[in-house]
């Protein structure tokens, strides 16, 4: 038996788990439309590589990533895209975000799928084919799963989560207890790339089916992973959390797992790269739980884009219902309506209801009982942090860690104030990233500010000197010159070469008229010539009256 | 007493000594206050405060010939700032100084005649193009400070609010709803 470890804090909420487990994964009838967010993970929106009214196949490239730091996006069935334009997705903000609209033509028609042998493929080509295939972390980040192939090879422990430890949540718990040989032919292409020492499947210990599962279809491979049950307790899926119970090693304040040697990835990911690799299957649908006040609470398997309203209609909505929970109760975000669609990173939809859900009382004033510091899994100062939120003083906040908090929700669980305190937190969290990119762009704008002051001043001196050299190349000349007569006039003897310099351009300006000819006289007929020679006598007397009336108007000098 | 005396003045030299080449080996360029409100400032480089740049008002401040309440892109956030740093009391902003949403040059393509004045005029070298060639704003790199607008002679430089989008959204001061007792 395997030594666990515990960590600080932690609560029971009760898990709800139980109502949407009765029945299995279902599929739900091919939605008329799909809305494909291009934005569904962390990093970079994806680029649209198809234009509107352009037929698409099933798992066809729609949207190419953008930098390292982004991931692709794949039509999940085939139809036309009808719009690209921006939709309300699921986001705490409710803003607008770019996505594909696709009429789907039900036809289901696959584009070429790209199947690979995991044996042949190097850890580089591995994270290539993932990051082409779309895969992203399914756990609730969506973070690109190519970049956590990208540190510190080998590792000694690859941890397979499936720990889900948020209340109502099922979808990785369904998944185990369905497709369990698929998650460890993942794992086996995971311990590949990785070059891991030892697979380690964490899953609490009020999944018992998910953990046979496992174990079976682990012992029909043969294959020297081990299933861990751990206790529940939220937030112990959290995955610096489940590193910790599972091999008693912390993962340091702003380092990645992979600076300790462990690499933590969550099941439903493991089945999608399973599918990526062995299929050829981008990713384009996902497990997704869809529980709270239903009447038939279960899990889905939908294609990415899929209306959530269109599987809450599914599981039968019952009345009361006031508002839409994406992801749990303890971190899962409101939605606008329920009529967003579903993104990678969505694992379950909550409808909520007062009778599930009562509202919370009003905050009242912390009283510094200091419950959050039992419960916070992360060791930090939730009433201090609280504190220096509220008061806006950011430094102080960060000065005790802010950042290091996981936002799992715990102490405002237990706060018998009810105050909200991991608002307060993102509240902070953002103003303090706000101001370091504003002052990151100060930084720049400083430099290239300098930057351009210096060449300014440079390009100044440059051209002082350029016309230095001038000079004395013509001053030169001068000297050499000074035999010949040079026209002279009212001209200071300081200013020879200037005076020189404006003979010259009249000189020039001689020649060039004089080479100057008009260039429409040739060829002429009899009856033109006689019209120019009218023109030029009138032209002649003109002149001459000019003259005249010149002359005349001239003052009388010394009368 | 002749020895104490001389005591004295040997101690007088050695400290002598020290203090020079200590004031040759630690001196320090400039003014470090100029450094730290340039270092608060927020480097649009618009001039809106009277003088030509971030650093000479900067340099103004240190000298006490400037107020601290002149920088708007700075917002009050910046005057706290630099209340904060030279100890002195907040001052709000002045009747003809606030404040304006930030927002970056935007240059109508199909009107620029390539004249280049814009160009000149950017204190960040934040557009690009060459003369009788349309020019652009990397729109990264633009401070918002306005100084393009005016030189430009056909007006095809407008100043685009930065919009609310998911990437830049903030999770707003938590505000809770008072509801009415019953």
């Amino acid at each position: 038996m395997r030594r666990l470890f515990t960590f600080h804090g932690g609560i029971h909420p009760p898990t709800n788990k139980t109502q949407s487990t009765t029945q299995p994964i279902a599929r739900v009838p091919l939605p008329a439309e799909l809305v494909i967010s291009l934005h569904q993970h962390a990093g970079e929106a994806a680029k649209p590589v198809v234009q509107v009214g352009e037929r698409v196949l099933k798992g066809q490239l729609i949207g190419a990533p953008v930098g390292g730091f982004s991931a692709a996006v794949h039509a999940p069935t085939s139809g036309t895209v009808s719009a690209i334009e921006l939709e309300t997705v699921a986001h705490p903000s409710s803003l607008p975000e770019l996505c594909i609209t696709l009429r789907v033509d039900g036809k289901e028609e696959w584009a070429a799928r790209h199947a690979v042998d995991y044996r042949t493929l190097c850890n580089a080509e591995l994270q290539q084919h993932l990051r082409a295939q779309g895969v992203v972390g399914l756990g609730g980040a969506a973070f690109p799963c190519d970049m956590k192939l990208r540190h510190a090879i080998p590792v000694a422990t690859l941890i397979l989560n499936g720990a889900e430890c948020e209340p109502y949540i099922t979808c990785d718990d369904m998944l185990m207890r369905e497709r369990a040989a698929e998650i460890v032919r993942g794992a086996e292409i995971l311990r590949h790339a990785l070059d891991a020492k030892e697979v380690l499947f964490g899953i609490e210990d009020n999944k018992p089916e998910a953990i046979a599962a496992m174990q079976r279809a682990i012992d029909d491979g043969g294959l020297p992973f081990e299933v861990v049950a751990v206790p529940t307790i939220y937030p112990g899926g959290s995955a610096k959390h489940l590193i910790k119970v599972l091999t008693g090693r912390e993962v340091p304040s702003g380092k990645l797992p992979t600076d300790i040697g462990v690499q933590c990835f969550n099941v439903g990911t493991t089945y999608a790269i399973k599918r990526a690799c062995d299929d050829g299957e981008p990713l384009i649908a996902r497990v997704v739980t869809v529980t709270g006040n239903v009447a038939q609470p279960r899990n889905y398997e939908a294609l990415i884009g899929t209306h959530f309203a269109e599987l809450i209609t599914a599981s039968e909505e019952l009345p009361g219902t006031n508002r839409y929970i994406m992801g749990g109760p303890m971190m899962g975000l409101e939605l606008p309506t329920a009529n967003v669609p579903l993104v990678k990173a969505s694992n379950c939809v909550i409808v909520a209801s007062d009778a599930l859900f009562p509202p919370q009382p009003a905050p009242l004033p912390c009283i510094r009982c200091t419950r959050c510091v039992q419960a916070c899994p992360a060791e930090l100062q939730p009433q201090d942090l609280y504190w220096f939120a509220q008061s806006n003083n950011f430094g102080k906040a960060q000065e005790f860690h802010l950042f290091d908090c996981i936002e799992c929700g715990a102490c405002a669980y237990v706060c018998p104030s009810s105050i909200p305190l991991v608002h307060y937190y993102r509240y902070a969290k953002s103003e303090i990233r706000a101001r370091d990119q504003e002052k990151r762009a100060a930084d720049l704008a400083r430099e290239r500010h300098e930057f351009r002051q210096l060449r300014i001043e440079r390009e100044k001196q440059e051209k002082a000197e350029r016309l230095a050299q001038k000079e004395r190349a013509t001053a030169k000349a001068v000297t050499e010159t000074a035999a010949v007569p040079t026209p002279t006039g009212p001209v200071a003897a300081g200013d020879d070469t200037q005076q020189l310099h404006i003979n010259a351009a009249l000189e020039r300006a001689k020649a060039q008229a004089a080479a100057a000819h008009p260039k429409n006289i040739d060829h002429l007929t009899p009856e033109q010539q006689a019209e120019i020679a009218v023109i030029e006598a009138r032209r002649a007397t003109i002149h001459d009256i000019a003259a005249d009336a010149g002359a005349d108007d001239e003052p009388p000098k010394q009368s | 007493m002749i020895t104490a005396l001389w005591v004295m003045v040997a101690i007088a030299v050695v400290l002598g000594v020290v203090l020079g080449y200590s004031a040759i080996r630690f001196r320090v360029e400039g003014n470090p206050l100029v450094e730290k409100i340039d270092a608060v400032l927020p480097q649009t480089q618009c001039g809106q405060c009277g003088y030509p740049g971030c650093k000479p008002y900067a340099e103004a401040i240190a000298k006490g010939e400037a107020d601290i309440n002149l920088c708007p892109p700075g917002g009050e956030d910046g005057i706290h700032k630099l209340a904060d740093l030279l100890g002195v009391e907040f001052k709000p902003f002045g009747e003809n100084t606030k404040p304006r949403a930030k927002a970056v040059a935007f240059i109508d393509e199909n009107d620029c005649i390539g004249c280049t004045l814009c160009i000149q005029a950017c204190p960040v070298d934040a557009i690009a193009g060459a003369a009788k060639q349309m020019h652009t704003i990397i729109a990264a790199e633009c401070t918002g400070c306005e100084l393009c607008v005016a030189p430009c002679p056909v007006d095809c430089i407008s100043m685009q609010p930065i919009p609310e989008k998911p990437g830049n959204w903030k999770w707003k001061y938590p505000v809770i709803p008072l509801r009415q007792q019953k």
